[in-house]
């Protein structure tokens, strides 16, 4: 596995209100690799997502991407952003949205029917985005995030909603973009989708109570399925507690 | 700021706009229907129809403009669109001025639209050249644009943008001298007259309408209001925020 850290993420801490979200977390994310983010609703999930495509105001703490500042200019071109509600035109059809997301990066027309295809939604191009169903419009949001070829994309419960088939391909999709050297954060509560990842970051009251691959979380919890290794790791934390 | 972004955006407001056929269709029909109305009402006093069909001209821009841009800024901003496109290297600028050229060819529309049936159908007249009448009416629906866009910040729901129209665009509309006289008004309301844009717009359309060669009185009013413009574009730009709670 590569080793080059992608992301760095040093001491970080938000809040929201006055009500903490983030208690200090830190992690590297290696380039080239899928890292799942778990944890229940509520947990921090979108404010640690939103720090790092530098969308968060964030209280102390730092967060690199590529060797940038969160956010900075030399980052729009290189980190795709995939929000848990599909941020799309509902007024514009499939092929309009995912066209105007190309063409900002200079990317074809052709390039955006592609990444239609590519997220099984061309029989739908040109349905307007706001008379598609749940799935369909996660997945035109999607594909205005792959048509760009970003070096890191974060996406904030991509499946929920989607069809086992099509989880699956996205899966396989999400995998192959890792192997051709792209950084992937994928955020989900879905315990079956962990497996896939390279590495598991579990997040529970706004820290991070385990950061490790899906084969030694089990084998430390001494668990056989993910949900079992979640489920023993919060039992010690409150045992200890 | 990046030319080709601010054009690729304006080309998507306005399909956006173009998909909405009703819309569309009350944009085009709508000004030029009441201001025939208008027209009718003052059947026996074409002379005050000269004066107030004129500032209607560019009142319904104004008014039209400042609607769509609060509603649809409105829109990104609770959509999650706004704070996609700003991980994008869309430029603050590039979203302003798109919109400014997007809602600024809709203007243009719904003016020619307006003033062809005001001038040939219903008899309006000036003295000065109807190109003056159509370049204030356009700046003036910048200038909607710029407050709309602005007061967009401070609205949570379409529902608040709307009932913004009475705090910003209905005083104005008031005390700009479409209904009375400006200098007819108490003395402390003429100052609040004074203090207010669409005020030199009307000014700049009486110039236009009193004088057959363009005044520089005129320019000086119009100078105003695109200060106005660039001023409320600024405010507006500021409250497009990257880093959010």
């Amino acid at each position: 596995m590569p080793s080059t850290p992608a992301i760095v993420v040093t001491d970080l801490v938000v809040d929201r209100g006055k009500k903490p979200v983030l208690r200090s977390v830190s992690t590297e994310i290696s380039a080239g690799t899928v890292t799942g983010l778990l944890g229940p609703s509520g947990s921090g999930k979108t404010t640690f997502i939103r720090s790092i495509v530098g969308t968060q105001k964030v209280k102390s703490g730092t967060v690199q991407v590529l060797g940038h500042p969160a956010g900075t200019k030399p980052l729009r071109r290189r980190v795709a952003y995939v929000t848990q509600d599909a941020s799309i035109y509902r007024d514009l059809s499939v092929k309009a949205n995912v066209a105007y997301f190309a063409a900002l990066y200079g990317r074809s027309r052709h390039e955006a029917m592609q990444a239609i295809e590519g997220v099984g939604m061309g029989d739908h191009a040109d349905k307007l985005a706001g008379n598609l169903s749940g799935g369909q419009k996660t997945r035109t949001s999607l594909a205005c995030a792959l048509v760009i070829e970003p070096e890191v994309l974060v996406l904030d419960e991509p499946t929920v909603g989607l069809d086992p088939v099509i989880r699956e391909e996205l899966w396989d999709r999400f995998r192959a973009l890792a192997a051709g050297g792209a950084t992937l954060l994928v955020s989900s509560h879905v315990m079956d989708e962990a497996d896939r990842c390279d590495r598991l970051l579990l997040l529970r009251d706004g820290v991070f109570i385990a950061d490790d691959t899906p084969a030694d979380l089990r084998a430390a919890t001494g668990t056989a399925n993910l949900e079992a290794a979640f489920l023993h790791l919060i039992r010690a934390l409150e045992g200890v507690n | 700021m990046s030319p080709r972004i601010t054009f690729i955006t304006a080309g998507r407001i306005l399909r956006q706009l173009l998909n909405d056929h009703r819309t569309v269709g009350l944009i085009l029909a709508v000004p030029a229907l009441i201001i025939a109305l208008i027209s009718a009402i003052m059947d026996e006093a074409p002379r005050v129809f000269d004066q107030t069909g004129l500032i209607l001209l560019a009142a319904f821009p104004f008014m039209l403009m400042f609607m769509i841009t609060s509603i649809t800024l409105l829109r990104e901003r609770t959509g999650g669109t706004l704070e996609r496109l700003m991980t994008t290297p869309t430029g603050k600028l590039d979203l302003v001025v798109g919109y400014a050229i997007a809602f600024g060819t809709a203007a243009a529309a719904q003016t020619a639209v307006a003033a062809t049936v005001a001038f040939w159908f219903l008899g309006l007249d000036t003295a000065g050249p109807t190109w003056a009448v159509f370049l204030i009416c356009i700046v003036t629906a910048l200038f909607g644009m710029a407050l709309g866009l602005f007061v967009s910040a401070f609205a949570t729901t379409e529902f608040q943008a709307i009932q913004f129209m009475p705090v910003f665009v209905v005083p104005q509309l008031f005390l700009c001298g479409l209904i009375w006289p400006a200098d007819q008004m108490a003395g402390w309301l003429q100052g609040v007259s004074d203090a207010l844009p669409l005020t030199y717009a009307v000014k700049a359309l009486t110039e236009v309408q009193l004088n057959p060669d363009v005044t520089g009185d005129m320019w000086a009013d119009l100078a105003v209001v695109l200060g106005a413009v660039v001023v409320a574009t600024v405010l507006g730009a500021a409250t497009l925020r990257r880093r959010t709670d």
